[in-house]
């Protein structure tokens, strides 16, 4: 449904994307990993017709973006990384608006924004501006915008990117809604654990270039990112040498000695083996938490440099 | 893959090809889209509602009483003047609309919709003659309020009137050009100070040119806004103590309009459509 081949793009000095290679099956959802600035945006705007590849080609759903990019556009929405909707206008006549413009009739795109509304619980802001929309209003009517026409393939650039932790898992849901509906969906996130619940395959982009790809749990495995904390009643002299065999590299104590901390691997089961091995050694323990592997764990482990590089020029290029 | 093997999937809109329906149905959506703002935010009217009325007043009653016009009253000299400067600076609006719609991202959505993107600016021109007329209603009203008349026929005021208006939205192109050049509203709005603002007032608009120091007096006489202006009064059979200058403009001041009018129209709106493209082209 989406194809990318060897799609490159330079802004000025920065090398944005590096030769991309990836494709998305139809009723799919591709998640895109990477920091800010790897490149993420730049691939979203090639392959929606806002910005020409220098070289490489990309088709969606069936026509290439570059000479077909008319008929692309008839096939897509998009839900870009700042919501791009007119502030001065309510939500209803903003849908109205792009439905309009998308050659729907008038009673047609008015319809579908009151279906659209409700869906995204919007109904009761639908004739309030935009204005004053919070920011996880704002982001599901960009989304119910995108969705006006009913495309096949949705393209969403980071649409959890600043908003609460509430309205993140409530932009799940309705992603999660969409994919049941059959759209194909390609999706950008900084957020690990946002590809990882929603995703079917994940690549990572870093500097312009496909660093992994697999499914989330295959990522997560090669990141080994994830660390053991544990912490226990008081401090005890064996807690060290029970889990040491359990975790990789040295565990780590606290100051007063009652926080464990080590790297681990993602072995199922592992808090379970953790907690037993603890309660052979006679340690009493009160919390324990296994964090997965973070974005920064994953890019150090897959590139050996931390995530946060080169943010500025990507954003001042793709904002040209 | 088709929608065929994903039923809950709509169909893409139909295929379209070229059709001038679909055009003026993107104009109009667009046209629409602006009138709504107006509504929304009558302050950004003031420069077409409230400005004209407080400049028509007050040049009217302050600088009147010291601006002795040959053949005339001040009153019936200014008000083509007023028309111009007032039309003139509000132009700026068109800077500073397109400027804020780049600036927000409005027109990045709008790029990825099947539509027409042409229509994002002949939509805004058509809602900025709009605003245009309604200020050309208000600066008549005003002058016919506190006794302005004309002398010629009513068709000849019209005219006069439509001579303003047609230069207004011309120069509305460059202000498109410099809205769609510019790094934000802000710096877009500053345009209107620093161009628009010199060029309504170095002209016959508010004074006879003829007290002007020479080089001045030639700016002014050459200035398209004198020739709207005089082109204006001549129109409305209103005192025009520029028919003594020597300048072609001030001796054909209608044809000259007309000239500028067109020139500018034919040069700033293909640049403002480049522009257009450029900046939405990565």
């Amino acid at each position: 449904m989406i194809e990318a081949e060897g799609l490159t793009k330079r802004y000025g000095e920065t090398q944005a994307l590096a030769g991309v290679d990836f494709a998305v099956p139809a009723g799919s959802i591709l998640g895109v990993l990477g920091p800010n600035g790897a490149g993420k945006t730049t691939a979203v705007r090639i392959l929606t017709t806002f910005a020409t590849p220098d070289s490489g080609r990309a088709t969606v759903a069936g026509h290439d973006v570059v000479t077909e990019a008319a008929e692309v556009r008839r096939h897509i929405g998009v839900a870009a990384q700042d919501a791009t909707l007119d502030e001065l206008l309510t939500g209803r006549q903003n849908l109205a608006l792009i439905g309009e413009l998308s050659r729907m009739s008038r009673s047609a795109s008015k319809a579908r924004a009151t279906e659209l509304l409700d869906r995204f619980e919007l109904t009761f802001a639908a004739d309030r501006i935009m204005k004053g929309y919070s920011g996880g209003m704002r982001r599901r009517l960009d989304l119910a915008a995108s969705m006006m026409t009913r495309p096949p393939v949705l393209f969403l650039d980071e649409p959890t990117t600043g908003l609460d932790p509430s309205s993140r898992l409530r932009m799940w849901d309705v992603i999660r809604e969409l994919v049941g509906d059959g759209v194909t969906l390609l999706l950008t996130t900084q957020y690990l654990d946002e590809a990882d619940t929603l995703a079917d395959k994940i690549i990572v982009i870093d500097h312009g270039t496909v660093i992994a790809q697999g499914t989330p749990r295959e990522l997560k495995k090669a990141s080994k990112g994830a660390r053991l904390e544990v912490t226990l009643s008081a401090p005890h002299p064996d807690a060290v040498t029970a889990l040491q065999q359990l975790v990789e590299g040295r565990v780590q104590v606290s100051e007063e000695g009652r926080v464990l901390d080590a790297a681990v691997d993602n072995s199922p089961g592992l808090a379970t083996a953790v907690v037993r091995a603890l309660d052979a050694a006679g340690v009493l323990v009160d919390n324990i938490e296994v964090r997965q592997p973070s974005l920064d764990d994953v890019f150090f482990s897959l590139t050996g440099h931390p995530a946060e590089v080169a943010e500025a020029p990507e954003l001042e290029g793709a904002s040209l | 893959m088709t929608t065929a093997v994903i039923p809950s999937v709509g169909t893409a809109p139909a295929k379209s090809h070229f059709r001038i329906g679909d055009r003026v149905a993107d104009v109009w959506s667009l046209t629409r889209r602006n009138l709504i703002h107006i509504s929304r935010e009558p302050m950004q009217l003031s420069d077409v509602t409230i400005q004209p009325v407080l400049f028509t007043l007050l040049f009217i009653f302050v600088f009147g009483s010291g601006i002795p016009i040959p053949g005339g009253t001040y009153k019936d000299f200014a008000l083509a003047g007023l028309l111009t400067l007032n039309l003139t600076t509000s132009v700026m609006g068109t800077a500073v609309g397109l400027s804020t719609d780049l600036h927000e991202g409005v027109i990045d959505r709008f790029r990825t919709l099947p539509m027409w993107r042409s229509a994002i600016l002949v939509g805004r021109s058509i809602a900025d003659v709009m605003s245009a007329a309604l200020c050309v209603t208000i600066v008549a009203l005003t002058g016919l309020a506190i006794g302005w008349r004309g002398s010629a026929s009513i068709p000849s005021i019209v005219g006069g009137f439509a001579l303003a208006l047609f230069f207004s939205y011309s120069l509305s192109w460059v202000a498109a050009c410099v809205g769609l050049n510019s790094k934000g509203p802000e710096s877009a709005a500053s345009f209107g100070f620093i161009v628009l603002f010199p060029l309504a007032f170095i002209s016959n608009a508010l004074v006879p040119t003829q007290h002007m120091p020479g080089w001045l007096q030639v700016i002014a006489d050459w200035n398209p806004v004198s020739a709207v202006t005089a082109g204006a009064r001549h129109l409305f059979g209103n005192p025009n103590p520029s028919a003594t200058a020597s300048a072609w403009p001030m001796q054909h001041p209608v044809e000259a309009a007309l000239i500028w009018s067109v020139v500018i129209l034919a040069v700033a709106a293909p640049l403002a459509s480049y522009f257009f493209k450029r900046r939405t082209t990565e």
